[in-house]
């Protein structure tokens, strides 16, 4: 037994080294402005993109290859912020109405599952009960969407209250 | 008294003749009041009454939820129908949460205990009862009463005046209630004069009122502390600031208060309903609205239930004709166009107008001709064409460094715009914009740290688990060496 203990050990210890070894030398140096992209991304690596995760989006925004209101869940101030950051212009026809989260009550099973995938705790509920999504708090990743089994959970518009309707832009001649 | 003059302003046709000559009437009490727990700046009311409850009237309904807040009592005696939602007085005709009473026509009053003497209560006891009365600010701002008397009595200022301008055309309701009721603002005067223990106070009247003038100089002759003052007559010079040039040349500050240059400004209507509160023990529970408008068939001044729908008020002045284009609440300058006429009467609202289209004067806007008139008529010195050509670029730190924060939406500049172009849109437009700004800033901010605490939360699980496994081993590892031992 102890020779196998031996042997284990000394085999974790050289690969480990070897790793080590590697990850010095082989090191690829990281961009500041990638950096600084992504502490503005959500970094949730939820997909909306259309890129892998939000490491992947930073590189194809640094590349020029994406609009800066790329993502949803950022919304148009993340595309006006990584605009600032990028030097590029915003148009505003990019960024639509942000989407949020909303569940369905008839359809919810309350299996419990959408949960546990929220990336920002914004849906309460317990087993076998119905759930439910704090506006607040859902930034419209869409992460709960594609695990709920009955298709209870939808991306929808926000509906306007009283706190967040304003007046629109004057579609009129002259100025 | 010497007076001083504000810069621009504008000289809209008064309409005021259409009711000024009627004398108040009290509204017939309507069969349902709707009233919205929103009236007032700050904190919504917390409901404490439920569906069904019979009240009286001047019962407390909803309690006053934070510092800056406001009280909502029953304007007449009834039973709650329902806790719910109600169309919000307010262009959008979005929906507000609004408490609705069937008044039972007994109009019962619950038990009052007004104070014997208003003047022997501390300053700030007088706050608190102006506060726990609901009282805001009559002219339309809606600002809590009580919150600026104790600011005011705390910054130490020595002018309290009583706006009394009424400079909205159509508006006659605070001209009636000076020619009818002088006496009782003038108590109010002294009672408001009591909470922030300001030596004296002016009360200012645009000199197209001279009956009010005259009524108010009567009821005030054995005051000494009292002035009444004439002004002349130019809009805007009952909004605070304007109000405080005129009468100290001083300009306040950008981005502070009135207070800031010793004054404080309240409505004459708010010195009534103090006079009401301190006196009779009475809440605020009615306000006087000026109906009028070339739609309305009789335009009078009305005492009207908080809560009665502008219907109601259209319907006893004979009813709106078939030519009203536009119905407002407040006036034509600074009023806010209402989706029906099915929104009742807050604190704030001094008038209803129902307007034909001659009076709403719509017009195609043409291209700035660059004439000026509008940086001329501007009273806080803005540039409202070059603020209009940020909003219609979107460029918002431009606007917000043009002073969009220093506008008071008067309406001066697109009044006198010779192009008609919707000025006033523009910077609505710009502020609904900035403050979207501003809230998604403050949820993503949420959000990140929402994120960042669920990632903490894993952390501290994993770590948990791993130290509850070791303990395990360990104990495992325990248990065997006792095992071999006991072999041995």
């Amino acid at each position: 037994m102890i020779a196998a203990m031996a042997t284990l050990t000394s085999l974790g210890l050289l690969l480990g080294l070897l790793l080590s070894l590697a990850a010095r030398i082989f090191r690829v140096p990281s961009n500041a402005l990638h950096e600084d992209i992504m502490t503005l991304l959500p970094g949730v690596n939820c997909g909306q993109c259309g890129y892998p995760g939000c490491s992947s989006a930073a590189d194809a925004l640094i590349a020029g290859q994406a609009s800066p209101a790329l993502c949803p869940p950022g919304g148009s101030a993340l595309a006006r912020d990584l605009a600032t950051r990028l030097g590029r212009t915003l148009e505003s026809a990019e960024d639509g109405p942000p989407l949020l989260a909303a569940i369905d009550e008839h359809l919810c099973i309350g299996c419990a599952h959408c949960g546990k995938y929220c990336p920002t705790d914004a849906i309460v509920g317990a087993p076998k009960q119905i759930h439910t999504v704090f506006q607040e708090a859902c930034m419209g990743c869409g992460l709960c969407v594609a695990v709920c089994p009955t298709e209870c959970l939808q991306l929808r518009p926000q509906a306007a209250t009283l706190a967040t309707w304003s007046w629109p832009k004057p579609a009129l001649e002259g100025a | 008294m010497r007076l001083h003059d504000f810069r621009g302003g504008v000289h809209p046709p008064g309409q005021k003749h259409l009711s000024a000559a009627r004398a108040i009437e009290s509204l017939p009490m309507p069969p349902r009041l709707y009233l919205p727990l929103q009236q007032h700046a700050g904190g919504p009311a917390l409901p404490i009454v439920t569906v069904g409850q019979r009240v009286g009237k001047g019962e407390l309904l909803a309690q006053a939820q934070g510092a800056t807040s406001a009280p909502l009592h029953a304007p007449t005696s009834g039973t709650i129908m329902a806790i719910g939602e109600f169309t919000a007085p307010h262009p959008s005709g979005l929906p507000l949460p609004t408490i609705t009473l069937e008044a039972d026509g007994a109009e019962r009053w619950i038990e009052r205990e007004p104070p014997s003497d208003p003047f022997s209560l501390s300053p700030v006891e007088v706050a608190v009862r102006v506060g726990a009365a609901g009282i805001v600010g009559m002219g339309g701002a809606n600002f809590p009463s009580a919150v600026k008397l104790d600011k005011a009595r705390q910054a130490g200022v020595h002018t309290l005046v009583i706006n009394g301008a009424e400079c909205e055309p159509y508006m006659s309701c605070d001209d009636r209630l000076m020619r009818e009721r002088a006496t009782d603002i003038v108590d109010g005067i002294a009672i408001m004069l009591h909470a922030v223990q300001a030596p004296r106070a002016l009360i200012a009247i645009e000199n197209n009122k001279p009956e009010a003038i005259e009524a108010m100089r009567t009821a005030c002759r054995s005051d000494t502390r009292i002035e009444v003052l004439s002004l002349p007559s130019r809009y805007p010079a009952g909004s605070a600031k304007q109000l405080i040039q005129w009468l100290t040349g001083l300009e306040t500050p950008a981005g502070g208060r009135g207070t800031d240059t010793g004054l404080l400004v309240h409505n004459v209507g708010t010195a009534y309903a103090v006079h009401r509160a301190l006196r009779y023990g009475q809440p605020l529970i009615s306000r006087i609205v000026t109906v009028s408008g070339g739609a309305v068939a009789e335009p009078r001044n009305l005492e009207v239930p908080l809560g009665a729908l502008a219907a109601d008020l259209f319907a006893y002045c004979g009813g709106v004709g078939e030519d009203c284009v536009r119905l407002l609440m407040g006036g034509p300058m600074m009023g806010q166009p209402l989706p029906c006429a099915e929104t009742p009467v807050i604190k704030g609202t001094n008038g209803v107008l129902a307007l034909t289209l001659a009076e709403v004067g719509e017009h195609h806007s043409s291209p700035c001709i660059r004439c000026g008139h509008c940086v001329e008529a501007c009273p806080m010195g803005l540039l409202p064409v070059e603020m209009a050509n940020s909003a219609r670029r979107e460029d918002w730190s431009g606007i917000q460094a043009l002073g969009l924060s220093d506008c008071m939406a008067c309406g001066s500049c697109a009044y006198s715009c010779p192009s008609h172009i919707p000025l006033l849109q523009y910077f609505a437009f710009a502020r609904g914009q900035l403050a979207e700004q501003r809230r998604e800033e403050s949820k993503a901010k949420k959000i990140r740290m929402l994120m960042e605490q669920r990632q903490a939360r894993f952390a501290r699980q994993e770590q948990a688990k791993a130290e509850a496994a070791a303990q395990r081993q360990a104990a495992k590892k325990q248990r065997t060496v006792v095992a071999v031992e006991d072999d041995d």
